[in-house]
């Protein structure tokens, strides 16, 4: 249990994450990305051999006025004293090479009243650079506590702990601003109506009351008339508010920051930026650094990935062979452990990829890309900040629909992400290995060019394409709720802190294998259920019919291939079967019969599905999922009707665009619905994406038939 | 004059804004009246482009910077 509660606040890129890391040895996600740090994160500290404390990490924000989504968490803590994380005490954060500028948000939250402490963060950087802060003047001045340190370094750390374990817990910070002459009655009235003492905390209330939720519908329209009797101007107010922090600030840093070496500042970044954002070069590098991100997430990941197939397919051969036959156990390792393995099968891409990811974002090259890509990016509807969970796309829909929240423009958010489940994610390309190495010759063009590996990159440009041609029209149909803007703080180069990278690559398979785990593996016993059974009377005929011919049999070849036929007929005949067959009729002008039909059913929940259930359909035996099984069997299947082959090259192409297209992953939905908080848009996408795979499946099959 | 008439290498002072919300977010992010700006580099398209201003590097469109009057 926690004797106090203690909040982190501060402007981004302060190394307020790091300092959390610091205090609660439990490492979190990090980054120079401005606004990283998303969800809430909460750990704990041993402060003295009495004392525990309760750390909780804010997002990073410059004012109290939010701009973002997860920046609004900010107020909404601080302010509301019946929020389950509302601080004892607020350790403000700020960068000792930038004071000013950090101050302001500090000045914005003493005005709350609540009790706080400084820290001067990146002390040795400010050092580096020249600047020299006097921290004992400083701290009589703001009358709190001010601790100098550098939670990089780990240097400062047991002065900070006392002086959390000192902070008095009556607040006693000088108050900088009268806040009373931006509105004198309307903070009057206002502070009656919510009984408060505080006048800042008042003032906020009137910006600010429609994003707060713990307001009654009642108090918000009290609040709003009051806005309105004394037309109460945000924005100038604002302004005003602002000009005022920063003049009382110019008084409290006079005579306290002594900078000596002005010259050497910014030299290591600028080089660099004069080159990774250069004219010619700054695209160039970009794609390249693309290329191997790319070629990292498959070439590194094939390995490991082999090894974890390997793994489930002796657990399961190991499970059949030891546990007792039966309903439960096949439901168990034909459903569970099956469902299980297609999930854990992609940690291995999930992980790479956001590990390279958040090495980007923490050295800060990623803001450079973001600003490097912002023009292209917004002729699209689309922000340059898109490009970070676009990339992430092609590892996983889900944990990059949820970066898109550090977009702060809402239209710009949404079509994010609208369009990101269209790029090729990973649980599409067992999907396209699978048809590309049935259809596409395996030749070389030119000697070197792989044409299956053409055609598979081709795929990953098709959905890209589509992902910015649909953001494009999205961008005339959806209404901006608010102008598009783009200010966006440029961070120091600095080398990546490994220990981040590694717990960003365990953060984000957990939450994969959590978010997409559960939905998986539900589906994967419906499916084997609805496989597996079917209506009594077809199954009672079809045991009764091969009980008949086994008995004729004696030869175990001839009885092997008869025990296959009868499992292929009765997969015919489950409700699985029934549903393809219903179904066919609507896929057959793409080139679809009813057994892939049934492929596309249980796609819906998952596209990794796909080749599990062609494995099933074609009744490989033992389970054996080995591509090249499921490829010869598949291969060889025949249309019984007219006898030719059912995976032509324009059934497979048909195929393949339908899965790029279509909206095949519940898990992406539910991600869709809890970041959006509503069900429109999840809906919109899932009609709109799967009628794009209808319309390009249909042309192509019928052009290429 | 415009903050997005420089190129890269000039500065200025902030003298005013042109559009009341844009200033609010210019301000809290340190471009006040009576700060010295100056413009970096532009994006290698021309747009957005990348200012130092109270001792940071800060990026904004075009558009946000043809609402910073300076001398």
């Amino acid at each position: 249990m926690a004797d106090i509660k203690v909040a982190l606040v501060g402007n981004p890129n302060t190394g307020k994450s790091t300092l959390f890391n610091l205090l609660t040895g439990l490492n979190q996600k990090i980054g120079n990305f401005p606004g990283i740090t998303v969800d809430k994160k909460v750990g704990f500290c041993k402060l003295s051999a009495t004392q525990n404390a309760e750390i909780i990490d804010l997002p990073g924000t410059y004012s109290l006025y939010p701009k973002s989504k997860d920046e609004s968490i900010v107020f909404q803590v601080l302010a509301d004293k019946n929020n389950s994380s509302h601080p004892d005490v607020v350790v403000l954060v700020a960068d000792a090479t930038n004071l000013r500028r950090n101050l302001l948000l500090c000045s914005q939250v003493a005005d709350l009243g609540l009790p706080m402490l400084l820290v001067l963060n990146m002390t040795d950087m400010a050092r580096k650079e020249g600047i020299h802060v006097n921290v004992n003047k400083l701290s009589e001045r703001l009358g709190i506590q001010v601790v100098a340190m550098s939670a990089r370094k780990n240097d400062g750390l047991d002065t900070l702990k006392k002086a959390i374990s000192h902070t008095t817990a009556i607040s006693t910070q000088v108050s900088g601003i009268d806040v009373t002459i931006f509105a004198p009655e309307a903070i009057a009235e206002v502070k009656a109506k919510i009984k408060t003492e505080n006048d800042y905390y008042a003032l906020q209330v009137l910006h600010q009351h429609e994003h707060l939720t713990f307001f009654t519908a009642k108090e918000q329209q009290e609040i709003e008339a009051i806005e309105k009797a004394h037309h109460f101007e945000s924005s100038k107010i604002q302004g005003a508010e602002t000009i005022a922090r920063y003049r009382y600030l110019s008084t409290v840093l006079t005579d306290l920051i002594f900078d000596t070496g002005a010259e050497k500042k910014f030299k290591v970044t600028d080089k660099l930026d004069s080159i990774l954002t250069n004219r010619f070069w700054g695209f160039f590098i970009f794609i390249l650094i693309l290329f191997f991100v790319f070629n990292a997430i498959f070439s590194w990941s094939s390995y490991p990935m082999e090894l974890i197939e390997n793994g489930f397919v002796w657990l399961t051969e190991f499970g059949h062979a030891h546990l007792p036959a039966g309903v439960l156990t096949n439901l168990l390792l034909d459903g569970v452990v099956a469902g299980l393995g297609g999930i854990i099968i992609f940690i291995p891409q999930i992980a790479i990829l956001f590990a390279l990811i958040s090495i980007l974002e923490d050295t800060g090259y990623m803001a450079r890309v973001t600003f490097m890509m912002d023009k292209i990016m917004r002729k699209f509807g689309l922000s340059g900040k898109s490009v970070v969970p676009m990339i992430g796309g092609i590892a996983c829909a889900v944990p990059s629909i949820m970066s898109a929240r550090n977009i702060e423009n809402w239209k710009d958010r949404i079509i994010t992400i609208m369009v990101t489940p269209l790029v090729s994610c990973s649980a599409r390309l067992p999907v396209y290995t699978l048809l590309i190495s049935l259809v596409v010759p395996n030749k070389m063009i030119l000697g070197f060019l792989s044409l299956q590996g053409l055609t598979l990159m081709a795929m990953y440009v098709i959905s890209i394409v589509a992902a910015i041609l649909v953001a494009l029209v999205m961008k005339f149909i959806i209404k901006a709720k608010e102008k598009s803007y783009f200010i966006m703080e440029l961070p120091v180069y600095r080398m990546p802190r490994w220990s981040n990278v590694i717990y960003t690559m365990y953060e984000k398979s957990k939450t994969f294998v959590l978010e997409a785990g559960k939905v998986i593996i539900a589906i994967s016993i419906v499916l084997w259920v609805l496989a597996t059974y079917g209506p009594s009377k077809r199954f009672d005929a079809i045991e009764k019919k091969y009980t008949a011919i086994e008995a004729n049999s004696t030869d175990s070849v001839q009885l092997a291939s008869l025990e296959r036929d009868k499992a292929a007929e009765k997969l015919e005949n489950s409700y699985a079967g029934i549903l393809g067959q219903t179904i066919e009729p609507a896929i057959k002008p793409l080139g679809f019969d009813w057994k892939i039909g049934i492929a596309l059913i249980t796609s819906f929940a998952a596209r990794e599905a796909f080749v599990g259930t062609m494995s099933t359909i074609y009744s490989v035996d033992n389970g054996d999922e080995q591509t090249a099984t499921i490829r010869n069997k598949m291969r060889d299947a025949k249309n019984p009707e007219t006898g030719l082959p059912v995976f032509t090259f324009a059934t497979s192409l048909s195929l393949m665009l339908f899965y790029a297209f279509a909206m095949q992953c519940m898990s992406t939905v539910a991600v869709v619905y809890r970041e959006t908080k509503s069900w429109k848009w999840p809906v919109i996408q899932l009609v709109y994406m799967t009628a794009m795979a209808y319309v390009a499946s249909l042309i192509a099959y019928q052009f290429l038939k | 004059m415009k903050l997005s008439q420089l190129n890269p290498g000039e500065q200025g002072t902030i003298v005013s804004f042109t559009d009341l919300e844009m200033s609010v977010k210019l301000m809290e992010m340190g471009c006040l009246p009576g700060e010295v700006v100056e413009v970096e580099r532009f994006a290698p398209l021309g747009d957005p482009i990348a200012i130092r201003v109270a001792g940071y590097q800060l990026c904004l469109r075009k558009s946000e910077a043809s609402v910073i009057i300076i001398q």
